[in-house]
């Protein structure tokens, strides 16, 4: 160390955070290039290719074309959904995954799936709705009762911690899928519903969706970010982050509250879509580091792409046939146990 | 004489149904070294936690510039005063620059994230531990010993009149102990921070504490200048320990000699 606290010109310090922050900018600029990239994908490619320069002249000066019809009422709403979803899934899963410290932690882990199923299938079954643009309103209900209910028999005198919330979420996601089986048993149409609503798909939904769910997505978000310094100071221990100032109850509040909007809106619209969540933060995390307020934009644009170019590739594998779900679930477990393998789950 | 900045009154504290510290008072000098001796066990830790508002107290209250420091607002308090936990723990891939940058959150808003003044604090940070070399560095790849400088340069980086160390020296070789509580007797002498921490090593603790605190099953039992705290008969009582104190030949301070069993009978 050196002999008196006279400030040491040497700047060493500041270079290395100048350097860390131009990599950063760097990766969430080509990842927005990606995304540009690969929603051109998803408007162009599928069972009917469109040239770019048609997709170009439905989407500014459309002229009723089948081409103009194909862009603009299949492939946009997929489009935007994707981008939404894949968003709100990596912003989520990068979330929880700082919330509980915990590598494995899937978004899903509040409850939130089995709450929008239930909310899906009741829907369905008592309700006799089957417009999906309705359904999700009770999808979306059924997440947030799921979250609240968790969040209520997590906290023990303490608060929530991480662990007594995983525990709540394990036991009401369990109690969930019981009732949900025992509903789809004896109903046959809920039972397709719950089906083709599990699968995880972005196809088939109308623009109206998007709009829908749009409100809660942009407050989802917001929230996310806002949250980014008080994750960082979480990520040094409880006690250090109340040393640097932070209500650690409040903090993980408002983390609570954006995963909660965020995946609840996006799997009530696109049912439970695997694996962005828990692999999108970790290939995140290898790009920019353990800093959220970096990691969580990027997660969020690392899973709309992921979703993006799974839609695609199975429309080009399959036709339109091939949900985003199945595939991701296909190509997202081995891609994570080469990610586990290859560098190890960091600790977080 | 004035009203001491930190001051812990009748506090009680504890975990779940165990209470550790019960009706404990400590008046912390300002601008001054105050060192915590003890037995593990005896509450030293615990006690630090209550006077950092790391952890609430049943009753009785912690005063910073004489109002309850539970009820400031905790960035307010953040400003003022630096806690450093026993063996914090940093994610994997945070690099030092990083975890330092992380001690100026209190002085940041959602609307002013960087300022040059956080960025000259987190320089001299670095620089005054010998930590500037290893910026770019990850902390968990780091020995136990820069570890360590890299959070003390982090709560350095908070720019506190007042600095809580839970036991700042564990996992070091003596030499970098030696440096780290000389940087701490120069934070003291040339800006006049107010240190507490918690020590094990008793003839450091006497060497570098202006204030020596001595705790015994969660109550203070002895509180003065090194001399007159550390003697034969505390650390018998204290620490059940048979010890021999003589005049420190480089410092002039205390310096205990523990009695060994098997050297018992020869005296």
């Amino acid at each position: 160390m050196n002999a008196t606290l006279a400030a040491d010109p040497a700047p060493t310090g500041r270079r290395a955070l100048h350097r860390r922050r131009t990599r950063r900018l760097l990766c969430l600029v080509t990842l927005l290039g990606a995304l540009l990239l690969a929603s051109a994908a998803s408007l162009a490619y599928g069972a009917h290719p469109v040239p770019f320069d048609a997709v170009w002249q439905a989407l500014v000066a459309p002229a009723g074309g089948e081409d103009d019809i194909i862009v603009r009422s299949l492939r946009v709403p997929r489009t935007v959904l994707g981008i939404l979803a894949g968003l709100a899934l990596g912003v989520g899963g990068a979330l929880m995954q700082g919330h509980t410290r915990n590598p494995l932690a899937d978004p899903g882990l509040l409850g939130v799936n089995q709450g929008a199923a239930l909310g899906v299938v009741t829907a369905v079954v008592v309700f006799d709705v089957t417009a999906l643009g309705s359904y999700i309103w009770f999808g979306f209900a059924g997440a947030l009762v799921a979250a609240v209910l968790v969040f209520v028999l997590g906290t023990v005198r303490g608060g929530a911690t991480p662990v007594t919330l995983a525990l709540a979420g394990a036991a009401v996601s369990a109690l969930l899928y019981g009732l949900i089986s025992a509903i789809v048993l004896t109903d046959r149409q809920g039972m397709d519903t719950y089906r083709f609503w599990h699968v995880g798909s972005i196809a088939g939904r109308e623009l109206a969706v998007a709009g829908q769910l749009a409100p809660f997505l942009i407050a989802g978000f917001v929230l996310a970010l806002a949250n980014t310094p008080g994750l960082n100071s979480l990520a040094l221990g409880e006690d250090v982050s109340t040393a640097l100032g932070r209500n650690v109850r409040r903090t993980r509040l408002l983390g609570i509250v954006a995963i909660t909007l965020l995946v609840g809106a996006a799997v009530s619209a696109c049912g439970p879509i695997a694996f962005v969540g828990l692999l999108v933060p970790h290939i995140a995390r290898v790009l920019t580091g353990p800093d959220y307020r970096w990691l969580v934009p990027c997660a969020g644009l690392l899973g709309a792409v992921l979703v993006l170019l799974a839609d695609v590739l199975g429309r080009l594998i399959a036709g339109d046939t091939l949900e985003v779900g199945i595939l991701l679930a296909a190509v997202g477990a081995p891609g994570f146990i080469h990610l586990v393998r290859r560098r190890g789950l960091s600790k977080i | 004489m004035t009203t001491p900045r930190l001051q812990a009154e009748h506090v009680r504290l504890g975990y779940d149904e165990r209470i550790v510290v019960d009706g404990l008072n400590l008046d912390v000098a300002d601008e001054s070294v105050t060192v915590i001796i003890g037995p593990n066990g005896c509450g030293k830790s615990t006690l630090l936690r209550g006077m950092g508002r790391l952890l609430r107290p049943r009753s009785g209250s912690v005063l910073l510039d004489g109002k309850r420091i539970d009820r400031l607002p905790t960035k307010d308090v953040a400003k003022a005063v630096g806690v450093l936990p026993q063996t914090p723990s940093a994610p994997a891939g945070l690099t030092v620059a990083d975890l330092v940058a992380r001690g100026r959150q209190p002085h940041q808003h959602w609307y002013r994230q960087w300022s040059s003044g956080d960025e000259e604090a987190v320089a001299h940070a670095l620089s005054v531990t010998g930590m500037s070399a290893y910026a770019d560095r990850a902390v968990d790849e780091l020995s136990g010993g820069q570890r360590q400088r890299a959070w003390i340069s982090m709560t350095l980086a908070q720019e506190t009149s007042l600095l809580l160390l839970d036991e700042p020296i564990t996992y070091l070789d003596l030499a970098h102990q030696v440096d780290v509580l000389d940087l701490v007797h120069r934070l003291h002498t040339e800006r006049g921070t107010t240190v507490v921490m918690v020590l094990h090593d008793l003839n450091l603790a006497a060497r570098y504490a202006d204030t020596l605190v001595a705790m015994h099953d969660g109550a203070v039992v002895s509180r003065g200048t090194p001399d007159e705290v550390l003697t034969e008969d505390l650390l018998s009582d204290v620490f059940g320990l048979d010890a021999k104190v003589v005049s420190d030949p480089v410092a002039g301070t205390p310096l205990v000699l523990p009695i060994s069993a098997h050297l018992r009978d020869e005296l």
